[in-house]
């Protein structure tokens, strides 16, 4: 169950509209690393996972996913909204205006459709917190690169704020996976699956994958 | 312990009511994920329950004044403002 809040978690107020700084940003809502795949990824893992603590960071990240979806659908939003077809295609938004004009479809800046290939729920705790560790990261180096590409101080405000979420984020899963592994036989965290197979905290697992 | 530097809420104008909802909600945000894996940190439960209550006076104080931002803290009288007024998408005040 959820429940909308009428309100940005960031503000965002783009006075500036520019279809450019748009076609690079639509990365962040449907690209490889953006938001969509964030939520998704977090929220689809938790059923799974045996800790309950961690499944909490799931639920409370993969829910703080879904406000930054907003913050850059509305990012996205703001800098084409009034644009004419023509500026939009000075722009060189027009393939994306053609198939879409200007509402919010999730896809990577080169064009790519959003797919839950972009993000993995494996049912494995420590597979997906690795999976999450490195999401974050890779979410944070796209802001990055956005914020060298951005100059307008409307736009980088809220980025910079996303960003920041991204190395919090990142922390939290990291403390995520110290919880699972101090859960786990500490000869090799890795030996087996301790969402599949049970007996994986003392050794005695029957995952026929060490005998 | 950040206190009430803002004032009464009930003295703010719309667009500061809504700016310090945004601050202490994303208070409220930031302590949660860090309590999903520091549950036994007391002086975090104190900063959440701290923050929490600043929350929900503010989301109730611009329900009745300003409109809802929440369905829990909608008021119909004699209009359903939840959906006429401004999405936060729209800019300007949101």
């Amino acid at each position: 169950m959820w429940n909308y809040e009428k309100r940005l978690q960031y503000p965002v107020n783009i006075t500036r509209p520019n279809a450019k700084l748009a076609q690079i940003i639509i990365s962040q809502y449907g690209g490889p690393d953006g938001e969509m795949g964030a939520s998704m990824r977090y929220l689809s893992q938790r059923y799974s996972m045996p800790f309950r603590k961690v499944s909490g960071i799931l639920t409370d990240i993969g829910t703080e996913e879904l406000a930054h979806l907003e913050m850059v659908a509305t990012i996205v939003r703001q800098l084409t909204k009034g644009l004419s077809a023509e500026e939009l295609e000075a722009a060189g938004f027009a393939p994306y205006y053609v198939d879409h004009t200007v509402g919010i479809w999730p896809q990577a800046a080169g064009g790519i459709p959003f797919n839950a290939c972009e993000f993995q729920s494996k049912g494995d705790a420590i597979t997906d917190l690795f999976e999450d560790m490195a999401a974050e990261q890779k979410a944070r180096t796209t802001y990055d690169n956005i914020l060298r590409l951005v100059k307008d101080p409307e736009v980088c405000d809220p980025i910079r704020f996303l960003r920041q979420r991204e190395i919090v984020h990142f922390q939290r899963f990291g403390e995520g996976l110290r919880l699972v592994q101090d859960e786990l036989d500490s000869r090799n965290f890795y030996v087996c699956n301790p969402e599949f197979d049970p007996g994986c905290a003392d050794g005695t697992c029957d995952c026929n994958c060490n005998k | 312990m950040m206190t009430n530097q803002m004032g009464d809420v009930s003295q703010m104008n719309q667009a500061q009511l809504l700016h310090w909802i945004d601050m202490v909600s994303f208070a409220v945000v930031e302590i949660t994920e860090y309590l999903d894996s520091h549950p036994k940190d007391e002086e975090a439960m104190k900063y959440f329950n701290y923050y929490a209550k600043l929350r929900r006076e503010a989301l109730c104080v611009y329900g009745e004044k300003y409109g809802p931002l929440t369905i829990d803290t909608a008021n119909p009288q004699q209009y359903w403002e939840w959906a006429s007024q401004p999405w936060p998408w729209e800019g300007g005040s949101c």
